[in-house]
Formats: C-alpha cells, structure tokens, sequence
C-alpha cells in the first residue's frame, strides 16, 4: 500500500505545476518500472481520494507501466526480461545485464485553458 | 477552451530523493556503513540483528533503526544485547522514509558507530522502492516462506547485495529446493551474495559476520 504516498506525491507535483501553468490540469501521464511494485488500481484509488476538493479533482491519470529489459553479452540485443525464460530471445544466451529500472516519473500534464 | 500538454518529466519521489541523498552524504562523511535490511514480517529480521551484534561484540560497534507500524518491541529485543537501537513507528505506513532514518540518525550515538543496520518495516514489496540513502540493501527470506518468492517478488532481490535465506534449520520440514532459490535470485541479481543460515542455531552465521566484518574494515581503512 505505499501507493498512498506515492499518490500523495504525484498530488503535489501536479499541483505545483498547476500553479506554474495557472490551467486547470485535466489529464496526467504517469510512468513506472516493473520493479516499482505500483499497482495501477491502488494508485487510481488513493489519487482519486486525495485530490477531490482540489484542482485535481477528476484528473484522468494514465499509468504506464514499463517492463524491466536486459543486454544480451553475446549479442548486444536489448529484450524484455522474463524471469521464466531468462535467456536472449536472439541468440539464446542466458548471459546478459539487467538494465535499471525505470523511475516513477511525471511525464506529462494537459491543461485546459478558460 | 484550449487544451495544453506540458512536458514535466520529472521524478515523483524527489522530495524521497533528496533526504536519501543527505543520509548517503551523512554516512560517507563518517564512513559508516547502513544497511537496509528487508523481508516479510517473521522471517527473522531482528533475531539475526541480535545475533549479529552478539557474535560481532568486541570487533564492530553496532547502532540499529528499527521500523515498526506500532511498538517498541524490537528495539527493546536489540537494546538487550547492549547495543543502541532507536524505534520509529509508522503508523500504518507500509515502509520507511529517507525522512524519519535521517532523524533517527541524530538519535543515535553515530560517531562511535562501526555500522547501522536500519530493520524496514515488515513486508517484501513497498520498502525496496522508497531509497533510504544506505550503503546497500539486505534481503531476508525464510524457509517457511516457500520457494516461489524470489520470482513472485523480484523488485528487492533485484536490488539486494546480499540475501540472507534463515531458518535453515526447517528445511528438512519444509518443501523449499534451496538451489531453485539461489539460482531464481542469481536470475535476477548475478552480483549478489547469498547466505545461508539459522539465527536460531548460529548455523552460517559465521559466514555472514565474515562478510559484514570484511566490509566494515574496508570501509574505515
């Protein structure tokens, strides 16, 4: 359940750019890493709690969740990682690096303008 | 009415970021090593703190933050061994905070500290996002737990340096294949040290003291 301050968080950096933009934000686009463990329903949820009676009340928040990929060492080829398949789709290698995983980020806002 | 899209593309947990970037300058200035030790409530996190400090008595001088939703109780369990522990509550937070470690920092008596072991709240999934600013993470899993939790839960064991499998001593009782574990988390992690042990019968402990105390001097040299 960390989604609750993670949508406390996502809350706060809306509202400041709201301020900034001096628009009524009506849709964001979030992102997060596979290992991130964000569930999209609980963050729907706890967003929807925290923003009403503000100016996020009724955002549409889109969340994209990105798979966590791996480089091959054999071939170089970059690939989804499935922990049950761990290998280079390519060239069958089981030696590769996870890459990081990706970090929750505001990627976008749209605001409508009076 | 117009519609605007504004590019923001910027980290949600910064306000996290930036205390566990203080806590990570903190610690560097005086050269201590923290651990962040992660599990599922009831694999052991505290008894293995309690022998640590108890088998490295003497060659390293151990302080422990202790995360709890409520009660004090761990930190009494690791103030019995002598050493310094202080408690946070979180009051129903799933995790700790880079926030509440840095000021349980200033309670304890840091500078005469080898090493600080920061217990996380009980629960495998939400600690391992939230960055603390430590030296490295420690994952703990139990052999009761069942075998299947790396590929269930791979985010802390991705981001573990070492992972500690405990209560050994139950495998016989237990349908848990210890190499199907160990291979599940070099999948995920070919860099991470694994150990072995039973808190309660002091089986492997060695191995892991080992470990830490290597660490420890490599750091203050």
């Amino acid at each position: 359940m960390h989604e609750a301050s993670i949508a406390q968080s996502v809350f706060e950096a809306i509202s400041a750019e709201a301020k900034k933009q001096k628009g009524r934000p009506v849709v964001a686009k979030i992102s997060c890493g596979a290992f991130g463990g964000v569930n999209n329903e609980a963050l729907l949820f706890a967003f929807e709690v925290i923003s009403k009676d503000s100016i996020c009340e009724g955002l549409k928040l889109n969340i994209e969740q990105k798979p966590i990929q791996a480089k091959c060492k054999n071939c170089d080829y970059t690939f989804v990682f499935d922990l049950h398949k761990p290998m280079c789709p390519k060239c069958q290698c089981e030696d590769f690096d996870l890459l990081p995983d990706a970090p929750l980020l505001l990627e976008e806002i749209e605001f409508e303008d009076k | 009415m117009n519609m605007r899209k504004v590019k923001v593309q910027q980290k949600i947990l910064i306000a996290n970021e930036e205390f566990a970037s203080r806590n990570r300058t903190f610690l560097a200035e005086r050269k201590i090593p923290c651990l962040n030790v992660i599990s599922s409530p009831g694999s052991g996190k505290t008894t293995i703190l309690t022998k640590t400090i108890q088998e490295l008595k003497g060659r390293v001088k151990i302080g422990v933050i202790e995360g709890d939703i409520q009660t004090d109780i761990d930190a009494q369990r690791i103030r019995t061994t002598g050493a310094p522990a202080f408690q946070i509550n979180t009051d129903g937070a799933c995790h700790l905070s880079a926030a509440q470690v840095s000021a349980a920092f200033h309670k304890l008596p840091v500078d005469s500290l080898d090493l600080i072991f920061i217990e996380n709240v009980g629960n495998l999934v939400c600690p391992s996002t939230f960055d603390l600013g430590e030296t490295a993470k420690i994952a703990v899993l139990s052999v009761p737990e069942g075998d299947d939790k790396p590929a269930k839960y791979p985010a802390i064991f991705a981001r573990a340096a070492a992972v500690l499998i405990n209560k050994i001593d139950l495998l016989a009782l237990a349908d848990f294949n210890i190499e199907k574990v160990k291979a599940d988390i070099l999948k995920l992690n070919k860099d991470v040290k694994i150990f072995p042990l039973s808190a309660k019968t002091g089986d492997g402990l060695q191995q892991w003291c080992a470990w830490l105390y290597e660490m420890v001097r490599n750091k203050t040299r």
